[in-house]
């Protein structure tokens, strides 16, 4: 009888295989050359999310992780891939398909300050969705949208303060209730908490986490910081030039993290206690992360990787590793990927 | 005698909604050769504070007072503007947190760092080049030479907040205030810098005033910590006593609500109820009192000294009333 059942919650709510994003950026051989230089900002990029999970994106600035994000949600067309949500095709979707998935999918942005209209009441910013996709009366979405501030954390009363009346974790706030507007499975998190100082960041990751519980919503949560990932996200995914590099639940890839990239971010957070900080082994990378229109040979990371010389044959700079399993024996029910070399 | 002493330093800013406290009787001392540490949330006055060292803070609005801020024997609020400018970028020398916007897009970055030579250090351009190329060398630029030649925008992140560094570093300041210098950068890069200015400043011994929100990157790099709150100074310790046993109740908030790679990652952070108060309408006793767990009806009125704590070794300060209380409890449990 409950075979069915069993079958639908199995099914990952968004299942992302094989995602490219490239962009043209000028002619590679001259200004009249008919072969495009491509920026490959996303390069098969293969991952699944389940109802009420929270997978986290982390890589350095231009790692492809926004990019991603953008994807999914449909703000940028992917190039090559498929982007299932529960089940269905998004990458083949006209415009006008996209609209009644639109609601099932919204984004919270990291700046609160360049995310909502300056000219608009928050009232009028939580009902604009409801405007769109709902057949609710203006009076009912007036109440809706007092009881979304409610739920975030805010008084209801201040439905028609702007937004510049508001401090940047109430305006964080306030994008969190927009995008709960519309009574989404899937939230995707742009470096959420990123502009907001540290004890108000406290209050909206506790917000986040206890919104999840309530609504059973599954995060996408793309971050640079690797402690605050640490602190929402059950499975996490490290991109470094457009791939995945590293997946694997929260505490294998916090306590046995396989990358060396992975190692390195790790061991380059700053750590808010002098005696940890003055006995941590730091690996300090050395140089900057190469262009995405000119990637390395071989293991996009080689340059950099502290391990790429002890590896025979110069495999790292002729063959580019495949994101394979792990051995995973003490938990076969968490698969851990990683792209490299070394054994 | 401190290298640098500041001693009441006050700034307000008189604007239509009334006069903005951003900085209320700081004082402090820097020694040659430390790391002071200087942390506090967004309007905190940390900023805001090193402008008026600097003598940058635009007036009007602004307006700065102090008894007095003496540096290296002189008081920098009895000089003129003429002689601020000889001081600023010669000995006393600031990065920012932005490497775009601090470097000027439309000069190469030779121009720019020889730029600095030539004015306090009367250089020609041919000896400014070379010693430019030097010091792009010293922060770990590869190939400075042919570097001196590229404009901001063909520089990465890092790189440009090493010119950054390399320019501010060109005439051998004494002190070097850094405001938020690896904010803008990744973790690795920001490795890569906190490094690099731990390294600079056992080479030439150049007193560092380190401006961050971020507890870790404090914790890794000061020899002691100023802890600032709408304002004023609210802690001050040296680094290893400030963490491991903070005693202000914001201090101990902050330090709480970081996130961390230790401890359980499925708990709920621990976090500061409430937001930073008004500039501009301050409450009165302590600025602290609406969000602290400990306040009592003796806190919310007259003013809260930075005192040190009766018994304790550590020379630290706290401007808390109930700072005695909370440390003997603290260091109890420990």
């Amino acid at each position: 009888m409950s075979t069915p059942v069993t079958k639908a919650t199995d099914q990952p709510l968004l299942a992302v295989r094989d995602l490219s994003k490239h962009f043209e950026v000028g002619r590679s051989g001259g200004l009249f050359s008919s072969r495009p230089r491509l920026l490959r900002a996303v390069e098969g990029v293969s991952f699944d999310l389940h109802r009420g999970q929270t997978m986290g994106l982390v890589g350095e600035s231009g790692c492809g992780k926004s990019t991603t994000a953008r994807c999914i949600v449909g703000l940028q067309r992917a190039s090559s891939g498929s982007i299932r949500l529960d089940g269905e095709e998004l990458t083949t979707l006209s415009a006008r398909q996209w609209l009644p998935h639109r609601r099932r999918v919204q984004m919270i942005f990291q700046d609160p300050y360049a995310s909502l209209d300056p000219r608009q009441t928050v009232g009028s910013i939580l009902a604009e969705p409801l405007a769109i996709h709902s057949t609710e009366r203006p009076k009912a979405r007036r109440l809706r949208a007092m009881a979304l501030l409610d739920a975030v954390g805010l008084n209801p009363r201040h439905l028609n303060r702007y937004p510049h009346e508001f401090s940047g974790g109430q305006r964080q706030r306030i994008g969190i209730a927009r995008a709960l507007a519309l009574e989404p499975e899937l939230i995707i998190c742009d470096e959420p908490v990123s502009a907001l100082d540290v004890s108000i960041q406290a209050q909206v990751i506790n917000l986040l986490k206890e919104l999840q519980q309530r609504f059973n919503l599954a995060y996408l949560f793309i971050a640079h910081d690797l402690a605050v990932v640490r602190h929402i996200c059950e499975r996490v995914a490290v991109m470094y030039l457009g791939r995945i590099v590293e997946e694997a639940d929260r505490d294998t890839l916090f306590t046995n993290p396989a990358h060396p990239y992975t190692r390195a971010l790790l061991s380059a957070i700053p750590v808010p206690d002098p005696a940890a900080e003055a006995t941590r082994n730091r690996i300090l990378l050395p140089g900057d992360v190469p262009s995405p229109v000119d990637p390395p040979n071989g293991c996009p990371f080689h340059p950099r990787c502290m391990h790429a010389p002890e590896i025979p044959a110069d495999a790292c700079t002729r063959d580019r590793p495949q994101l394979l399993p792990r051995d995973t024996a003490s938990r076969p029910d968490s698969p851990h990927h990683c792209a490299c070399h070394l054994p | 005698m401190a290298l640098l002493d500041v001693q009441n330093l006050s700034v307000r800013f008189d604007t239509q909604d009334g006069s903005v406290r951003a900085v209320d009787g700081v004082s402090f001392q820097l020694e040659e050769g430390e790391t002071l540490g200087l942390v506090g949330e967004s309007g905190s006055g940390k900023s805001v504070t090193n402008l008026a060292l600097m003598g940058l803070v635009p007036a009007p609005p602004g307006v700065v007072q102090a008894d007095h801020i003496n540096f290296a024997g002189r008081d920098l609020l009895t000089l003129t503007a003429e002689e601020l400018r000889q001081l600023r970028g010669n000995e006393i020398s600031m990065i920012f947190q932005d490497p775009m916007t601090s470097l000027n897009p439309l000069l190469t970055v030779g121009r720019q760092l020889s730029e600095v030579l030539e004015i306090h250090q009367g250089l020609s351009r041919r000896e400014a080049d070379r010693l430019c190329a030097a010091g792009l060398a010293d922060v770990g630029i590869p190939e400075p030479e042919t570097r001196l030649a590229a404009y901001p925008h063909e520089l990465s992140g890092g790189m440009r907040q090493r010119v950054m560094i390399a320019m501010a570093l060109l005439c051998k300041p004494r002190v070097l205030i850094a405001d938020e210098p690896t904010t803008a950068l990744d973790v690795t890069i920001q490795a890569q810098i906190l490094e690099l200015m731990t390294d600079l400043r056992e080479r030439h011994g150049t007193a560092i005033i380190l401006i961050t929100h971020d507890l870790g990157v404090v914790a890794g790099c000061a020899d002691r910590v100023h802890v600032m709150y709408a304002g004023r100074l609210v802690e001050t310790a040296p680094t290893a006593p400030l963490f491991s046993l903070p005693v202000h109740p914001y201090t101990r908030g902050l330090l709480a609500s970081v996130p961390t790679l230790t401890g359980d990652p499925t708990s709920a952070l621990s976090s500061i109820e409430g937001q930073p108060p008004d500039l501009a309408n301050l409450p009165a006793g302590c600025a602290f009192a609406p969000r602290c767990d400990y306040a009592e009806t003796r806190c919310r009125s007259g003013p809260m000294p930075l005192e040190a704590i009766p018994g304790e070794s550590a020379p630290r300060t706290v401007a808390c009333l109930l700072a005695t209380e909370i440390a003997a409890a603290s260091g109890g449990a420990r």
